[in-house]
């Protein structure tokens, strides 16, 4: 199975590729990509050097334009696929129909990914969007269950790429407008869920208090885990109750699960986290390159010790085991 | 599912008192004059931080008895180190043992987990500590090698007392070598 790593800074995709990824996933420093913040991803030079140090390597690139284009500004998502085009990047992981069309028509030789933004959930949708774009590859949203997603292979030749660890969207992927409701930036259209520039973190008599927008969306005590910036994984109280109203700040690690997913006929490992730095991308990459060479070889899957790198410390297996509340 | 936090050095009281003495304006333009050598071998340092070029950053070492404020100034970085009792504004405080700064500069460790652990505390404009963060990730830098750079002919010798330190106190005083290629 193929391993698809994070990288927001070339020398993220460098750690990448000697931990020992067959493909990073990168996107340009603007809002054509999902994960737009500051200090983050690859200007053209960057990305015509790192695609050539991945190749040198025998590794892939994958460009991901996968924000929606603005009505009037086209032109900059456009340019964004023709540059990872001159680039000599693998595939664009793309979203927006539009685009998906003026990709095929303009790039036919530019491989296409399916983003999960454009949370293609059946095989229906993914053979639609294969036959009228010629995706490639599909992500899937991390909504399905092992059992659905090999239904989904069942009927379908296009690739399945799905996450195997890294941070949980409990929303339909592409959908979200809790961060769009408390900042005015939307991730779909912006790249950014919750921007860094309007998360506050405010140390109140040793008690932390996570702020985005200017709402308070989670407190906790000394010796807790600092809380997520995100609405989906605040804490809110209401009457005499608290609790996390849409999910709990766990992150996804389905390390355990490789066995099943490469059953159900899955290409690829997604590991999410382009926000996050090198030391995580050499950690988890090593992690889960010795997680499918032990599955190729026959030899039981290693325990994992990834835990501390998550969100929130704390892991779960998402949708793939259906387990949630 | 929970892991224990890493487990970050902190320096000795002992050390802490007796770094109260240094005088802090010959240690502020040494500092300086270092950051600058970074600046001149890692511009695109400077380039990723975009529109917090300008920012002030606080960089508060918890174990040090002082706060050093750094203000990359578009690429001629200027850095000022003051008692922790004279405050000064800036636009984000880092703050956490210096193990940990020293670990995060080196890529050691990752700034998230540090961040969740509660071993670092983010105060102010979260998107300027991003950007600081994510554009000293990026940057490969090793502190070691760039004194090295300095030092002419004590460079050897003062490379074996880094590592020697670095050993007895665990804290990453330079690049850590990465592991053999997949």
């Amino acid at each position: 199975m193929e391993i698809v790593c994070p990288a927001g800074t070339p020398a993220a995709l460098r750690a990448a590729v000697k931990a020992g990824a067959h493909t990073i996933y990168c996107g340009f420093a603007d809002e054509t990509n999902a994960r737009n913040f500051p200090g983050l991803n690859f200007d053209r030079a960057e990305m015509r050097e790192g695609v050539a140090f991945a190749h040198a390597h025998g590794a892939k690139v994958l460009v991901a334009i996968n924000t929606f284009p603005r009505a009037g500004s086209e032109h900059i998502w456009h340019s964004a696929v023709a540059d990872a085009g001159a680039a000599q990047a693998d595939a664009v992981i793309l979203a927006d129909a539009g685009l998906l069309d003026y990709a095929a028509r303009h790039h036919p030789d530019l491989r296409r990914h399916l983003s999960v933004q454009a949370a293609a959930a059946n095989a229906d949708v993914i053979n639609f969007y294969a036959k009228s774009f010629g995706i490639k590859r599909v992500v899937l949203p991390r909504v399905l269950s092992v059992a659905e997603i090999a239904e989904i292979n069942a009927e379908t030749d296009i690739e399945t790429e799905v996450f195997v660890f890294g941070g949980l969207c409990v929303m339909a992927e592409g959908r979200c407008s809790l961060s769009s409701y408390a900042t005015g930036k939307s991730p779909n259209m912006n790249g950014v869920c919750s921007p860094a520039s309007h998360v506050e973190y405010v140390d109140t008599n040793g008690k932390l208090e996570a702020r985005l927008g200017g709402y308070a969306i989670h407190r906790v005590g000394q010796g807790e885990p600092a809380p997520y910036p995100t609405l989906c994984k605040g804490c809110f109280s209401a009457g005499d109750k608290t609790g996390y109203l849409f999910e709990d700040p766990v992150s996804l690690n389905a390390e355990q699960l490789i066995p099943q997913l490469a059953k159900a006929g899955v290409t690829a490992l997604k590991i999410e986290g382009r926000q996050r730095s090198r030391s995580y991308v050499a950690q988890v990459v090593r992690n889960f390159r010795a997680a499918v060479d032990a599955l190729e070889a026959g030899r039981a899957m290693p325990q994992g010790m990834m835990a501390r790198l998550s969100e929130g410390q704390a892991e779960t297996t998402g949708a793939y085991k259906k387990t949630w509340r | 599912m929970s892991q224990a936090a890493l487990c970050i050095p902190i320096l000795p009281p002992a050390i802490s008192r007796a770094v109260q003495v240094l005088p802090l304006l010959p240690l502020s333009l040494s500092l300086t004059a270092y950051s600058r050598r970074v600046a001149k071998n890692h511009p695109s340092l400077f380039r990723r931080l975009g529109d917090y070029g300008h920012a002030r950053f606080i960089l508060d070492p918890t174990d040090l008895p002082f706060v050093i404020y750094l203000e990359p100034n578009g690429g001629a970085p200027r850095v000022t180190v003051r008692r922790r009792s004279v405050t000064a504004d800036g636009e984000a405080r880092i703050a956490g043992p210096l193990a940990a700064l020293l670990g995060l500069v080196h890529g050691a460790y990752d700034g998230d987990a540090l961040f969740f652990s509660r071993d670092l505390v983010v105060e102010g404009d979260t998107a300027a500590a991003l950007a600081l963060r994510n554009a000293v990730d990026d940057a490969e830098l090793d502190l070691a090698e760039e004194i090295g750079g300095m030092s002419g002919p004590l460079a050897k010798p003062l490379h074996r007392l880094i590592g020697f330190i670095e050993g007895r106190t665990g804290v990453f005083l330079s690049r850590p070598e990465e592991v053999a290629p997949w």
